[in-house]
């Protein structure tokens, strides 16, 4: 049996496929994304050894750090956010006839792409026809926003199909956790006299934190990559209001073809969500495993 | 809980599901509108005649050939996807081996790494092996990329699988190939189902990769393909709502039929992770 088991050939075959792709495709670009960064390149002629040129050049860009400032802002409202999500499962929870069905109606966004997405809500934010100002203006909203196009609130206008986008997913995540609460605990709760409000902050609020914690670093990581969405809806405007870190990168090398400062961007990118990811899962280790 | 309560608690639910559904009923009424309607009728009425027409003429505009793209580049890498995630698993998780746990690490570092990170130099390795502006690069792509949430999803259910099975094939006489092919494989086919379905929305709907290593039309999948649609008429809302309508319709029909698949499949490639 472990003769059979650990022929090193046969391991080396069912692994080498996967482990290859992996490699070539993920890591080795990883490796060279850094070295790019340090090289002066149009993408298609020689490459100039520059040093760390591009990197201090990012440092002192005004244009990355509001870039890398919109980013951490999405994470911001994405966290945020959360706590609607939270809110609406609980209610899904609460023995609601129909849950299952409303939670599948939720979901139905998440499963389009975000460039579909970005199109319809490019109607959607329409000045004189799409239905949100149609809804102000039958509200007697007078003046209803330019939404995409006034660089002040640009970014709050995107984040309304982001909310609208991962609201099914971060419900369904909820309510399985929730729905893996013994009943047990709540009847007991319940018969303490605790009311609702009660049960739901103090009992199963600190049941789920685990899975609390893993979309909080779900959100702010997804936040800081966020890309598609942004480059189809307004392409990073007006005038780099709503850029975002992975937007400007794509720029510098796609549409500038700066590949090299580009490699350096992309190199801070994967830096910046390394770090952040590692803050995040610092402060929100478990100090102990939840018990039933 | 009282009658009141129950109201106010359907209203909150009411309320997140028309946010989340209205935007979509919208779009599939004015994908069957004419431009007049669309401006100058209620936004949520039926339409007046209904314009299949609208559908017709983004059809005969060539959306076919991005859909055909999507579809073959689509199922050729869940088929990849799968077959390499289920063998690197099995060797992990069931043979015998000093470096098995390091080589997980590796995979599942790959789940943090943002593509975008990345994406320049994959741009200058496939331009040097003549991979740009060719499908299979896509397919590659979607298959790498893929591999690690995949392979987090069979864990589980890899590590659950009885010992007693592959003693009693090795006793038998049957060799490694046979075992995977002929006894695991098939069995975990309710796990592969929920692979499939996670594998077929992303690479569906994928944008970036397509965007940046396709050029020539005739090449292009559905959401790379819209956006030229789109582009083209610019101002007939019933064609771009048609557009709209064609490319999320496949994954609105597989979510009717797999529902439940597509819930344990976002919900375990989530949690885990």
């Amino acid at each position: 049996m472990n003769k059979v088991m650990s022929n090193k050939w046969m391991i080396a075959i069912y692994i080498l496929p996967a482990l290859l792709l992996v490699g070539i495709l993920i890591f080795i670009p990883l490796i060279l994304t850094a070295y790019y960064g340090l090289m002066d390149w149009n993408g298609i002629g020689a490459m100039e050894f520059i040093g760390l040129e591009n990197y201090i050049n990012a440092i002192q860009d005004k244009n990355f750090w509001d870039s890398a400032l919109h980013s951490f802002l999405l994470a911001i409202f994405s966290t945020l956010s959360l706590a609607i999500y939270l809110a609406v499962s609980m209610i899904l929870a609460s023995k609601i006839k129909g849950a299952d069905f409303l939670r599948k109606i939720y979901l139905i966004p998440m499963l389009l792409s975000s460039v579909a997405i970005a199109q319809l809500w490019i109607k959607v934010f329409n000045p004189t026809n799409g239905i949100l100002n149609r809804i102000l203006l039958f509200f007697g909203v007078e003046k209803p926003p330019i939404w995409l196009a006034n660089p002040d609130i640009v970014l709050y206008a995107i984040f309304i199909p982001i909310l609208w986008q991962y609201a099914g997913f971060y419900i369904l995540i909820y309510y399985a956790a929730l729905k893996n609460i013994p009943n047990s605990l709540i009847e007991a709760a319940k018969i303490d006299g605790a009311s609702p409000i009660q049960i739901a902050y103090k009992i199963k609020l600190p049941l789920i934190m685990g899975v609390v914690k893993v979309t909080i670093v779900l959100a702010i990581v997804g936040s800081l990559k966020y890309f598609d969405l942004i480059y189809v809806m307004t392409g990073g405007g007006p005038n780099g209001a709503s850029e975002v870190m992975a937007s400007y990168m794509y720029k510098l090398a796609f549409s500038t073809n700066d590949f090299g400062y580009g490699s350096a961007i992309g190199f801070l990118l994967l830096i910046i969500t390394l770090i952040v990811t590692v803050i995040i899962r610092r402060l929100t280790a478990n100090d102990e495993e939840v018990q039933y | 809980m009282n009658r009141l309560g129950y109201i106010i608690l359907y209203l909150c639910l009411g309320v997140v599901a028309v946010f989340q559904i209205l935007p979509i009923i919208w779009l599939f009424l004015f994908s069957l509108k004419g431009n007049r309607e669309i401006f100058a009728g209620s936004p949520f009425a039926l339409p007046k005649e209904w314009k299949w027409e609208n559908y017709l003429k983004v059809w005969e505009g060539g959306i076919g050939t991005y859909f055909f793209n999507s579809v073959w580049i689509t199922v050729v890498a869940i088929v990849f996807t799968s077959l390499f995630a289920s063998m690197a698993t099995f060797a992990i998780t069931r043979m015998q081996w000093k470096f098995n746990k390091f080589v997980l690490g590796l995979f599942m570092v790959g789940l943090m790494i943002p593509i975008h990170s990345s994406i320049i130099p994959l741009f200058s390795m496939f331009l040097n092996v003549g991979l740009i502006d060719n499908p299979w690069s896509i397919v590659i792509t979607y298959t790498g990329y893929n591999l690690p949430i995949t392979m987090m999803i069979l864990l589980g259910f890899y590590y659950t699988l009885p010992r007693e099975i592959e003693e009693a094939a090795v006793i038998d006489g049957c060799s490694i190939h046979r075992m995977f092919f002929r006894i695991i494989l098939p069995m975990t086919t309710p796990v592969l189902s929920t692979i499939v379905i996670i594998n077929m929305i992303y690479n569906w709907n994928e944008f970036v990769f397509v965007n940046t290593f396709i050029s020539s039309d005739k090449y292009k999948t559905l959401t790379v393909g819209i956006q030229n649609f789109i582009g083209q008429y610019m101002t007939d809302w019933g064609a771009i709502g048609a557009t709209l309508v064609i490319s999320l319709l496949p994954i609105l029909i597989a979510f009717i039929f797999f529902s439940n698949k597509v819930v344990e499949g976002i919900s375990s490639s989530a949690v885990k992770g």
